[in-house]
């Protein structure tokens, strides 16, 4: 009995200490002087570019892992193809590389003295800001969507085939709405990486004050200009957006179970 | 259903065959010619540059202390993660909605960017910020779902009738635990406190503010390669780079192993 009280308190105390008190401390810190202050925080111009570019970089790396994500889920299990265990393990290399070495990366690439030299700039500006993006946010939509179509089997699109649809066809009537509560799961954590990912994007960002910053680098940006309240308000608000994933998280697990 | 079979197979296959080149053109796009060039810059000039790269005194250092944080936190993640998830499972005495929020709020550091964990944590914990239990510290919140939901599946599964058995002649609750079930959580354990690892050591967004950055004391690999790479020293912070990078290929590569013998 004693050891089970010793184990129930010892985790909620870890829970509590690692989770549960520090990100209560912001948001009263956040609040403490009242939606007011930090409404004008989070509405300053800077804040509100910071925000736009945020939304654009997931606007624009989602919606492209998330085609991805079906072909190539489509392919590691319909396909008859040497070298998936390769592709695989390729796959979820997102996961394991540091952020800073996939901004390093990228930065050989576009960079200044770097392999591939287009007509417009690409570091320190918004393509080089949404490769790193959708580098980072690549797995997520593959790996939730595998299970779903092995799952689902291939008798309702062989019946599909069989009464004379063409793959195109029985790809949106059949195999597609069947992976949708899949695809979703995959989205909202693709979405929910976007906007938080900090590391990739600091290093190929260059630091535009009112250009180049997105939400999470106008936290850095402002605590160590001393603005620790306004670090706060803009770390509220991405806490904020991370809440609703959770949310939204827990209610489609629930649809995919 | 026989004559039906070449159809939706030539069906699927065109679907397929384009989903994989277009699949495979994306990947090496995005993920492998950009690390390809890590590697490339790494052994720009010659095998000499890159050894004088990682074996510099502060790379080293920095080197060192991440392994060590990352061992540490893995150890640290392996025990309370396991312990977190016997809690959800199978701790009856705390009320079911309780253990739900519990259970969603597990989640809470994957979904939270790294730069306000690393806020977050400074905002509570500001005594110990710029020292290296402040690595620590970060390291075990970012990684904290890693083994919980690992363990949680299989706990799930478990049949109770083995360590009712167990029970019912005389074995004490830690021998059950001992015998009985901690042989059958090992591999999930292994391969979450693995993935907490791994991640812990291209730790990057939480460490930055809270860590302090100073070198030989509180600098980790990730920061290192940032701060080599704001200096215009990228053949440098591509060496290190690569040497982080094998670590978590390998890391990758084992724990696939130690998946496919349990599967």
């Amino acid at each position: 009995m004693l050891s089970r009280w010793g184990l129930r308190g010892a985790v909620l105390v870890y829970l509590g200490a690692l989770l549960l008190v520090p990100t209560g401390l912001v948001f009263y810190r956040t609040f403490e002087h009242g939606l007011g202050a930090f409404w004008d925080s989070v509405t300053t111009p800077a804040a509100q570019h910071a925000f736009q570019l945020t939304l654009e970089l997931a606007a624009i790396a989602v919606p492209l892992n998330t085609i991805f994500g079906i072909a190539m889920a489509l392919a590691l299990v319909r396909g008859r193809w040497r070298g998936k265990a390769l592709v695989e393990a390729i796959i979820d290399l997102p996961f394991a590389v540091s952020p800073v070495i996939i901004g390093l990366s990228l930065l050989l690439v576009f960079g200044r003295e770097g392999w591939i030299h287009l007509p417009f700039q690409v570091m320190f500006a918004l393509p080089g800001m949404a490769l790193a993006t959708i580098f980072v946010s690549l797995p997520f939509v593959v790996r939730e969507v595998v299970p779903v179509l092995r799952e689902v089997g291939d008798e309702q699109e062989q019946a599909a085939a069989t009464l004379g649809a063409t793959g195109w066809q029985t790809f949106r009537r059949i195999t597609l709405p069947s992976l949708r509560w899949g695809v979703a799961y995959g989205v909202v954590l693709s979405v929910a990486r976007a906007i938080g990912e900090f590391g990739a994007v600091s290093v190929v960002s260059g630091h535009i004050a009112g250009k180049t910053d997105t939400l999470t680098l106008l936290v850095q940006e402002r605590f160590e200009n001393f603005d620790v309240r306004g670090a706060y308000a803009a770390s509220a608000l991405l806490a904020a957006i991370a809440l609703a994933t959770l949310f939204t998280m827990t209610l489609t697990r629930r649809r995919t179970a | 259903m026989l004559a039906s079979r070449p159809l939706s197979r030539r069906a699927a296959g065109n679907g397929a065959g384009l989903g994989l080149g277009l699949g495979t053109l994306w990947l090496s796009l995005i993920v492998l010619l950009p690390l390809a060039a890590v590697v490339a810059k790494s052994t720009d000039g010659g095998w000499s540059a890159f050894w004088h790269a990682v074996s510099s005194r502060q790379a080293v250092d920095a080197l060192e202390l991440t392994l060590g944080a990352s061992l540490l936190v893995a150890a640290i993640s392996a025990v309370m993660g396991t312990a977190t998830a016997w809690v959800l499972v199978r701790d009856e005495g705390i009320p079911g909605p309780v253990r739900s929020v519990f259970n969603a709020v597990i989640d809470l550091p994957f979904a939270l960017p790294t730069i306000v964990a690393g806020i977050t944590l400074l905002a509570l914990y500001k005594d110990v910020a710029f020292t290296r239990t402040a690595i620590v510290l970060a390291l075990l919140f970012v990684t904290l779902p890693f083994v919980v939901r690992a363990v949680q599946p299989v706990l799930l599964e478990l049949d109770r009738e083995m360590e009712e058995a167990a029970a019912s002649l005389g074995a004490s609750a830690l021998t059950t635990f001992r015998r009985i079930i901690l042989p059958n959580l090992l591999p999930a354990i292994v391969s979450g406190a693995a993935l907490a690892f791994a991640r812990a050591v291209g730790e990057f967004g939480s460490v930055v503010l809270f860590s302090g950055n100073i070198p030989f004391k509180s600098q980790v690999a990730s920061v290192f390669i940032f701060s080599q790479v704001e200096s215009d020293n990228t053949a440098g912070a591509a060496s290190v780079s690569v040497v982080l990078l094998a670590i978590s290929v390998v890391v990758l590569l084992g724990i696939r192993r130690v998946g496919r013998s349990h599967a």
